[in-house]
Order: C-alpha cells, then structure tokens, then sequence
C-alpha cells in the first residue's frame, strides 16, 4: 500500500530532486496513512532520503541499468510498485522521468498527471492542481483508476524535511532487452542544467553579441545560477539551442528568474511563468516584462550586470 | 516508410487564455487554431523523408469536426492523407487508444508525435503510444535519421544531448532540432488547391475510457506590481531578493 517514490540519482549521487519528490511523496502517505517506499538506481549513498519522509528504500544495483533507459527504468518502477501494492506512484519531472512516466502508466495502467504543483486536495476522488496552457492557468485533474501516476513540477512543493531514518532492501528486479543504446552523452558536468537550477540567469537581445556574455556568465556565477537566453539569442547563434528557454523552448520552474534585456513576449513568459520570482533588467520602462515581473531595474544591462555583480559578491562575502 | 504524424490542434501562442461554464471548459470564443509548435517540427522533418528517402505521410487527429481545418492546413504542408478520429478528445490515455488503432491498423513504421501539446501540456500520449503499441521509443527528439529499419536520434536530457541507437518500428516525441524554424513551411495556393482534393478521412473511434478527468480551471492570481528598485540602488534589490523573497 505505501506510497512509491522514483528518487533519481546522477552518477551515483541522489539529485536535489529526489529529495523534493520524497517529500512530496511523504505528503501524499499522511493523507492516506500509509508509509513511503523509494526506488534508488545505482546510488551510492540513500540514508539521506529518512530525513524527507522516506521509510524503505529498495535500492537496486545493476550495471545494465548505467545508462539510462525509459523502457527498463519504467519496468523496474512497475516490478516495485506490484511487489509494494503501491496505489500511488511519484516521479520528478526531470527529462527522464518524464520520459518513462508514460511507459510506466501504461504498464501499471495507472491513470497519469503529469507537471502537478500541489499535494492532492483530495485523496477521493483523488484530486490534483496541475498546470496548462503552458502555465497560463491550472487545471483540476482527477485521476480515476485504482493506481495512480503523479510527475511533480521541479521546485513547486521544496524540501520538507521530517523526522525518521529509512532502512534499506535490496531489490533485483528483471531487466527487459534494451532496444534504444545510448551511443554517446554530449554534457556540461561543470555547469548546472536549466532544469536542475534554483537560480536562472537569462539574458535577450538586448545583450547586442554574444561577445557581452562574459558578464551574464558571471553573474550565473556567483549566484550558483543556469544561465538561459531567449529564442532569437539561440536563433542568431549568440548562444546554443540547449540554452533557449520559452513556449518552444525549455520550461523554467526555478525559485529565481532574472531576464536581461529581455522584452518578455508572451510566448517567452509562457515557459517561464513558473518561476517562483522574477526580476527584469531592461532600459525600456515599457517592456511588457515588467507587467510580469516581481522586481524590476530601469536600466542600461551594461552598467547594472556589472555593479549588480559586485553587489553580490559583497553580499556573499558577508555570509 | 509509411509515416504517421500526430498533429494536436491547440490555440495559437497568443491567445487569451479564458474559461466558461463555471471553469470547466476553454473559451474557444475568438481563438485562433494551429498545429500544435511541436508537431509542425514533426511534420516538417517528415515531409524531409518523404522527398529525400521516400516515404508516404499521413496526419492523424483525435478530435472533433472543427479540427478539420488544421488537418488541411497539414494537407497543405505536404501530407499525403488525413484521418480523423471522431470523438472528443478526453484525457491522454483516451486518445493514445484511439492512436494505437490507427497506427495498428495502418502498419506504420515511424510515428511522430510532439513532446508536449501547449494546450494540455500533458507531455504523455506519445509515450503512451509506444506503450500501447510495443514500439521503441524517443523523446524529446532534436535529431533523427533513418537507415533501412536503423535509427540514430539524438534526444535532449537535462543540461545537455545523447545520441541513442534504435529500430523502426518507432515513436517520438520530437521538438525544435528535428527541422529548424526556418525550414518549416507555409502553404502556397497550390499546396492550398491540392489540399482540398486529399484525402481527409474520418473513423469512428474505438472503446476507451479516460483515466483521468479534468474537474475544473483556475487562472493564476494576479500579480501584484512590480517593485521598481533604481539602478544605483542595487544593495536594495540584493535586500530585496535576500529578506524578502528569500530567494538568495
Ligand atoms: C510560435 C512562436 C514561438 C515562440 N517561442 C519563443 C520561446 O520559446 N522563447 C522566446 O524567448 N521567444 C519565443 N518566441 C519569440 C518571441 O515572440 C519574441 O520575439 C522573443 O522572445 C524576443 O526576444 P528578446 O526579448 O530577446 O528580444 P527583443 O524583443 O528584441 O527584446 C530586447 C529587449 O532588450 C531591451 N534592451 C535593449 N538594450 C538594452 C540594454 N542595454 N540593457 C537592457 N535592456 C536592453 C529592449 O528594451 C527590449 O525589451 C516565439 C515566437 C513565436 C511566434
Ligand atoms: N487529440 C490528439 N490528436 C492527435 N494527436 C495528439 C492529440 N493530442 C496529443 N497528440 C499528440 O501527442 C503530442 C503530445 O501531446 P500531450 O500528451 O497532450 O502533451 C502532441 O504534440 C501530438 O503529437
């Protein structure tokens, strides 16, 4: 019966997420009173998982399993959840999990809400605010089958820390025949992923070059932050494809969002809605982003970036 | 290759976004329709296939009669042929069932879907259709090429790409990468004109029940105004972001 969490690792180390969807996960058992079980694939180390709810972890060690794999992630989390009688199954919305979540609702047919904020507002019907219209509005979803299947929006419940260590188990179950082959993995391990980030720098046209970058990289620095950049950026070729951020683009759901001389077109907002804050740097006091942000500078980006910096370098200093 | 696009019909990028009847249906009242962004990329990089390696393309929607309009404008693009499946498209699962049929009953190798509709966001029929039909699968597919019955793709992952290797029969979930915005296509008069004598055929749907429902919509809170902070006042914007929206 106990809640089944995917708690997602990264070359052995748990990710901020899993700890999110733990949490999650555990806000869902005191509803139903019931405890929470994780998965753990090729971690190293799980103990901290206790300390965000988690009371069994099966951890599963398997080299066939060190590249992922949607097909034989989602049937492992399907052999977990019928060996734990699990009803109700958490996953992140990271790139991955978001790829074998489908997969693993057909498999349990377990009907599936996918980029949900809040922790059910009803156990039952079992009920869930989630967001549409590319984060224009929310919908209230009910999910109508006996197991059910919930992607929780990154950086929409946080950390919430609760008493209790977990035990661990370990699990072995059957792997498929893997038929995609990961041939090669092109990533910035120095560099923190848009979609991981708490604190997103972006920057737009208003940049000029991409030889003014050096300072919008900086200030990504010194906050720990991803840095992004709007459509015609990446367009234009100032920046890579993977750093477009919007409708068509990536969705940024982070704490922090600081737009650069970016005008804050519809479809630009439409991806970045879901960021908790939003401050705008532009010298047009008329940019539609300013209607959108939560604080904002009049100002020329070439001189504010740069004290802006030194700003926060005090600041961190003085931590 | 017998190629199958999925196209969802969804309100083009600017619309208003409204509700009625107490929230729970969209206002399509003055909303414009297109092909969902991500199943133009879709259709444009099939349209390459067809030309290029040889391929028949056909457009598939789940939907009502007044789809009919964006499944032409795919006609118009290129397609071969459209099907729609006649009914209302309930939930995900609903209308990865009624897909599944088509795509079994068309013998398709290549199923393209989008990664995510912008109406509903769901992000999960594609994945749903590899599910259902026992077909590898890729998501979030920015590169595909096709050898025979061989298939490298390159998908995106967090903070980066992976090329993977595959077999047709095959789904994806595709997006931008798959063509750029500058190869897509609009219609000429002639694509227009030959539209109209494609074939646009309409199927009756198969048993399937919706798994979840949509109970109502909610638009976010307004947002207050923003705080305006002086450009040589910036210790005011690092006090701000620190005490008050804690977010540093
Ligand atoms: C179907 C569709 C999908 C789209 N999807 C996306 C998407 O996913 N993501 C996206 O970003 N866009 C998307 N767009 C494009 C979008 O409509 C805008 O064109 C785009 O976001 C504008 O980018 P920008 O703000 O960088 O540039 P601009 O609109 O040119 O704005 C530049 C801004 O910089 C300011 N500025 C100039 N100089 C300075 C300075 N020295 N200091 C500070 N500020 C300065 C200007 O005042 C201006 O506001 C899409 C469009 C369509 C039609
Ligand atoms: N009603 C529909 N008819 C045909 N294809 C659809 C429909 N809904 C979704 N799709 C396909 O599935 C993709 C992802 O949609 P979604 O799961 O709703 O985010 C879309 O980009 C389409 O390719």
């Amino acid at each position: 019966m106990s809640v089944l969490v995917y708690t997602e690792s990264e070359q052995g180390k748990l990710k901020k997420t899993a700890l999110e969807v733990a949490s999650y996960a555990k806000a869902v058992a005191n509803q139903l009173g019931t405890t929470v079980t994780a998965v753990a694939i090729n971690a190293n180390d799980t103990s901290e998982l206790g300390k965000y709810g988690v009371d069994k972890v099966l951890n599963v060690t398997n080299a066939g399993l060190d590249a992922f794999n949607a097909k034989a992630y989602a049937d492992v989390l399907k052999q977990a959840a019928e060996k734990e009688g699990s009803k109700v199954v958490i996953v992140s919305s990271s790139a991955d999990s978001k790829y074998l979540a489908p997969l693993l609702s057909v498999g349990l047919e377990a009907g599936f809400a996918s980029n949900v904020v809040e922790a059910p507002s009803s156990t039952s019907p079992f009920t869930v605010k989630r967001t549409a219209f590319t984060n224009k509005a929310f919908n209230m979803t009910t999910i109508n089958t006996d197991v059910k299947l919930v992607a929780v929006s990154n950086n929409s419940f946080g950390l919430v820390e609760s008493e209790g260590s977990a035990t661990a188990e370990d699990f072995s179950p059957s792997i498929p025949e893997i038929n995609v082959k990961v041939e090669s993995v092109d990533k910035a391990t120095d560099k923190v992923s848009i979609a991981d980030a708490e604190i997103v720098v972006s920057a737009g046209r208003g940049m000029k070059g991409p030889e003014n970058w050096g300072m919008i990289e900086e200030l990504a620095e010194v906050l720990g932050a991803a840095t992004a950049c709007s459509k015609p950026v990446s367009d234009l070729g100032w920046r890579p494809h993977s750093e477009h951020v919007g409708q068509t683009g990536k969705p940024v759901a982070s704490n922090l969002y600081i737009a650069i001389g970016i005008s804050g077109a519809i479809q630009h907002l439409a991806g970045i809605n879901a960021s908790k804050v939003k401050v705008v740097i532009n010298t047009d006091p008329e940019a539609p982003f300013f209607k959108a942000a939560d604080y904002g500078v009049v100002g020329d980006a070439f001189e504010v970036v740069p004290a802006l910096i030194e700003k926060l370098k005090a600041f961190k200093a003085q931590q | 290759m017998k190629i199958l696009v999925c196209i969802s019909h969804v309100p083009d990028t600017t619309s208003k976004i409204n509700f009625t009847e107490g929230d729970t249906k969209f206002d399509t009242n003055g909303v414009q329709f297109v092909i969902n962004p991500n199943d133009e990329f879709g259709l444009t990089r099939a349209m390459w296939f067809k030309e290029k390696q040889g391929a028949s393309v056909d457009v598939v929607n789940v939907g009502g009669p007044e789809t009919e309009p964006t499944l032409r404008k795919a006609l118009a693009i290129g397609a071969d042929t459209a099907i729609r499946v006649n009914t209302e498209a309930t939930d995900g699962f609903a209308v990865a069932k009624q897909l599944a049929k088509v795509i079994e009953d068309g013998g398709y190798d290549l199923v393209i879907a989008g990664r995510e509709s912008i109406d509903y966001n769901g992000g999960m029929v594609p994945g749903m259709i590899a599910g259902l039909t026992n077909a590898n699968f890729v998501n979030n597919c920015i590169n595909l090429e096709i050898d025979g019955t061989n298939v490298t793709a390159t998908r995106e992952i967090d903070g980066g790409k992976e090329t993977v290797s595959t077999t047709l029969p095959l789904v994806i979930g595709g997006q931008k990468g798959l063509v750029e915005e500058s190869d897509l296509r609009i219609p000429n008069m002639r694509g227009i004109m030959m539209a109209r004598k494609k074939p646009l055929q309409v199927v009756e749907p198969v048993a399937a029940n919706a798994e979840t429902a949509s109970v109502k919509f909610e638009k976010p809170a307004p947002k207050g105004a923003v705080k305006l902070v002086a450009p040589d006042n910036l210790d005011e914007l690092v006090n701000l972001l620190h005490n008050e929206a804690k977010v540093i």
